[in-house]
């Protein structure tokens, strides 16, 4: 079982009017250092293999396919195995 | 009048499905089916509309889930061997999802849903979609949406130039292209496009809306009517 940390950002192209409506808000607060505020994506999940090429791969599908678009966003993700919790192995 | 069918199809979270079927049907008066969402059957349409409204929520980004539905595999095949398909707002948003058009739909430029009527100018003229409608008309058609900014490469906007797949651009009423008039900030006003071979057209504003004479405004059904006129005449 491996657990995916995926982050999905917007490419540095696009316009993030999200962001600039939010920075609004950090000049509304005086925090008048905040610069460029981007929002982006985080999302996790657990794939249940032990090959750790497989759930790459499948990482990499589920991203590109589905949880980003590539015309907009890029990805980046962390895997890391997930060990079954004592309770779990009782 | 031909016995040319519309198929609508109905995503969870759907909310024009009802409009387009009413102003077609009854208003129009061409046959219509639903499709459901699940169902791969197109029931032999020969027009396929992707309605507007709000597909599993807009969850992740608007279209993005609508596009694996059963139903799309069986449309985009359909688009594909040239069968004619009309994205309206989500439906536009779904169609660039999977690919079937170029570009991406973000969140309109001042963050703010647009409700409200724009003008259309028709910057092609001889597609099917178009092809027959009086040469000085723009549209008056109302746009709903929240992510309608339309946003292409450089490359992309060029290629779209090119092939004259710029249908229609959000206009003055006198039909002359001003930042003014772009309610969402979508590039070089960009309001509709097509697909190189001209079955596939995608446009954020709702023609469905403004069908009926009853809401006083009627140039919706000049898009419809030409379509039929166009393919089956």
């Amino acid at each position: 079982m491996f657990k995916a940390k995926v982050l999905i950002k917007r490419r540095p192209s696009i316009l993030d009017p999200q962001g600039k409506a939010v920075e609004i808000g950090a000049r509304n607060l005086g925090l008048d250092n905040i610069k460029n505020t981007r929002i982006g994506k985080y999302i996790e999940f657990d794939i249940d293999t032990s090959d750790k090429q497989e759930a790459e791969d499948e990482v990499n599908n589920y991203c590109k396919k589905l949880l980003s678009n590539p015309i907009m966003e890029d990805y980046e993700f962390t895997l890391s195995e997930e060990t079954p919790s004592e309770e779990e192995v009782v | 009048m031909s016995n040319l069918t519309f198929g609508v199809v109905v995503f969870p979270g759907s909310n024009c499905d009802h409009d387009a079927f009413y102003s077609l049907y009854k208003v129009l008066g061409y046959k219509v089916n639903f499709l459901w969402h699940k169902d791969t059957d197109l029931k032999n349409s020969d027009v396929i509309i992707l309605p507007g409204g709000f597909s599993y929520g807009d969850y992740l980004r608007s279209g993005a889930i609508a596009r694996f539905s059963p139903i799309m595999g069986s449309i985009i095949e359909f688009a594909n061997k040239g069968g004619y398909l009309m994205g309206i707002c989500n439906g536009f948003q779904i169609l660039v999802e999977a690919g079937l058009l170029p570009g991406v739909l973000l969140k309109n430029n001042s963050l703010q849903f647009v409700c409200k009527d724009v003008y259309l100018s028709i910057e092609n003229r001889e597609c099917n979609y178009t092809n027959g409608i009086a040469n000085n008309t723009v549209l008056k058609i109302p746009v709903a949406h929240g992510d309608g900014n339309y946003f292409v490469d450089d490359e992309t906007l060029k290629e779209l130039q090119d092939n004259n797949q710029i249908i229609f651009k959000y206009s003055e009423s006198n039909g002359s292209i001003t930042d003014e008039a772009n309610p969402n900030g979508s590039v070089n006003n960009i309001a509709g496009v097509i697909n190189k071979v001209g079955n596939v057209l995608g446009m954020m504003p709702h023609p469905e809306r403004s069908c009926n004479p009853v809401l006083n405004k009627t140039d919706g059904s000049l898009i419809f009517n030409a379509l039929v006129n166009n393919i089956f005449n």
